[in-house]
């Protein structure tokens, strides 16, 4: 892993995009990393746009700004992708992950011309068949481990276990199937 | 050994707080700084702290409640940002004139108008002639060292002033980072009993505190407000090695980054020294000598140690988060440029204002800065002293 690694989260109010972030940092903290994990405060309300990032780095990090060149993008909703530019500064040697059913033709073309890799994960479905209600978050931080590499498959599912045994004490019957998205999600994630 | 942990901002506060558990909490909720209370009352409510939680209807009320608490001879606290502060104007100045070592979380917040919930330091800004101690936070980590070192300075015997501890709204406040957090016990020992020598429910000894004071007394009082504030300096540095011998974290009045051997150098508060430490680092790989000052200290303001530590430079320029509306310049700067002068430094000096309203400020920005102060250092020329980094134009 090079040393610091930047990315944007793009999503809406609800969806967990934000949580999403934060788990990210937790599951980084826990495997001995530096890390950021903050939002982008604006008038927050359900179903708006919203932003998130994360650095993630072997030196603790100093940089206080949001992150406009990111090594990637990970698009939690993909109907912001015709009024978001997700891909602003987004380097080409990094990527963008899409929550998406749509095809090649499709994203490429909303993507206005991004030549850097693709990747594509069908999040509802994931979710709809572990959880039987639809959290896109927790796919799409396996799918962001996965492509990134921040960490492996295994320190992210040791490290989310213990997550979700503390998160979720009370509802105990949703771990198995939130561990359950998270391995689906790893093996489900492709690149166009 | 110290805990390893990640937390926000404004958690990072409410644990020191706990750690502290002082005997009165007073506050009311405002954003962004919302969750330190929100949080402190949890603790209230598990049994972590033994505090009395008093949730008020109002700063001006929490403010008063601290005074009170503070006056019987208790140890207060409580969190605000800007338009809490500016509600609390009144009381402000009634803590640090009846001299009680209050301590305050500021987590810094635009104030209003026109309405703004985000970073800048105006609310501090408007206080800094109150009284109080000014402590400013680069991240998590500083805006919770700074929270354990408050009382021991605040309550020293030559002290016994009111203390902020600042941190940038959202920026650091709700942003989640590592943090090494130290041992409660260590805390404890560390933070120790505050025991006032003069408190109103002391029976053995019946005071009156806050009556009127007049032409008489009151010119009197202010010198000793002044020349409390003057001994804090030495204070805030023994305090500061005594927490260096605890943790083997430094802190002193500023912190001097790459700025012994710099020929250019910015300074300025809170979360952008860490973006600009970022900054200089990049510029250091190109060979070009950038530094940095970053004030923590801002209240007492150690003007002789500020101007010494940058005699040598060729041109320094100050960031200032908050605009003075004055037509001379932001507040950090006409106090850097007094500093310089009364000391006899000569040293070309600008000032940005910078960041108002939580406009983000970008590496590539502090960058552009670097560039104009190389370029001032060549000619030694300044056009226009009073400028703006990241106004569109």
């Amino acid at each position: 892993m090079k040393d610091l690694i930047e990315i944007r989260w793009h999503g809406r109010g609800g969806q967990g995009a934000k949580t999403a972030s934060l788990l990210l940092a937790d599951a980084a903290f826990n495997t001995g990393k530096y890390i950021q994990g903050f939002p982008e405060y604006g008038p927050e309300r359900m179903g708006a746009p919203i932003t998130a990032y994360n650095r993630i780095s072997n030196q603790p990090i100093t940089i206080h700004s949001n992150i406009y060149e990111p090594d990637y993008v990970v698009v939690v909703d993909d109907t912001l992708l015709e009024s978001v530019d997700v891909t602003a500064g987004l380097k080409e040697t990094g990527g963008v992950i899409i929550n998406t059913t749509k095809d090649e033709a499709y994203l490429k073309k909303v993507l206005k011309g991004y030549a850097g890799p693709i990747y594509t994960i069908d999040a509802r479905k994931v979710s709809m068949e572990t959880l039987g209600k639809y959290f896109p978050n927790t796919p799409m931080l396996a799918a962001i481990v996965k492509v990134s590499g921040v960490m492996t498959d295994q320190e992210l599912l040791d490290d989310m276990k213990g997550s979700f045994k503390h998160k979720f004490a009370k509802k105990p019957e949703v771990i198995e199937p939130n561990m359950k998205a998270l391995e689906i999600a790893l093996q489900e994630v492709r690149k166009i | 050994m110290s805990i390893r942990e990640r937390l926000s901002g404004n958690e990072a506060a409410a644990i020191a707080m706990k750690q502290i558990n002082p005997d009165v909490v007073a506050a009311f909720p405002i954003t962004p700084s919302t969750e330190i209370p929100q949080y402190f009352s949890t603790f209230v409510n598990n049994g972590a702290v033994d505090t009395e939680f008093v949730a008020v209807e109002s700063e001006h009320s929490a403010m008063s409640a601290c005074v009170g608490a503070e006056a019987a001879g208790g140890r207060a606290m409580t969190a605000t940002s800007a338009n809490g502060l500016s509600y609390m104007w009144e009381m402000i100045y009634i803590a640090s004139s009846m001299r009680l070592p209050i301590v305050m979380s500021l987590v810094n917040r635009a104030v209003s108008g026109p309405l703004n919930i985000h970073n800048d330091h105006s609310d501090a800004m408007g206080v800094r002639d109150a009284g109080w101690i000014m402590l400013f936070s680069e991240n998590n980590q500083e805006a919770y060292d700074n929270l354990i070192m408050a009382h021991q300075i605040a309550e020293h015997k030559d002290v016994l002033l009111p203390l902020m501890v600042c941190q940038d709204g959202f920026i650091t406040s709700h942003s989640i980072e590592n943090i090494e957090l130290i041992e409660d016990d260590k805390v404890k020992e560390f933070v120790g009993k505050y025991t006032p020598e003069h408190y109103l429910l002391n029976a053995k000894e019946p005071i009156a505190m806050g009556p009127l004071d007049l032409q008489a007394y009151l010119f009197e009082h202010k010198k000793q407000q002044a020349e409390a504030m003057r001994h804090a300096k030495q204070v805030i540095l023994d305090v500061s090695s005594k927490f260096e011998e605890m943790t083997g974290r430094h802190y002193s009045f500023f912190e001097e980054y790459k700025l012994e051997d710099a020929e250019i150098a910015i300074i300025c508060m809170n979360s952008t020294a860490g973006t600009t430490k970022f900054v200089v680092d990049q510029l250091r790989e190109k060979g070009i000598k950038a530094g940095l000052l970053k004030v923590r200290v801002f209240r007492p303001f150690p003007a002789e140690e500020i101007a010494n530590a940058l005699a040598h430079l060729k041109a320094v320029a100050v960031l200032d988060k908050a605009d003075s509306l004055n037509a001379i310049g932001g507040a950090l700067y006409t106090d850097v440029t007094s500093s310089m002068y009364v000391n006899s430094k000569q040293v070309p000096c600008v000032n940005y204002i910078y960041g108002i309203g939580g406009r983000d400020t970008k590496a590539n920005e502090i960058e552009a800065v670097f560039h104009d102060l190389e370029e001032i250092a060549n000619t030694g020329k300044i056009e226009n002293p009073y400028r703006y980094m990241g106004l569109r134009g």
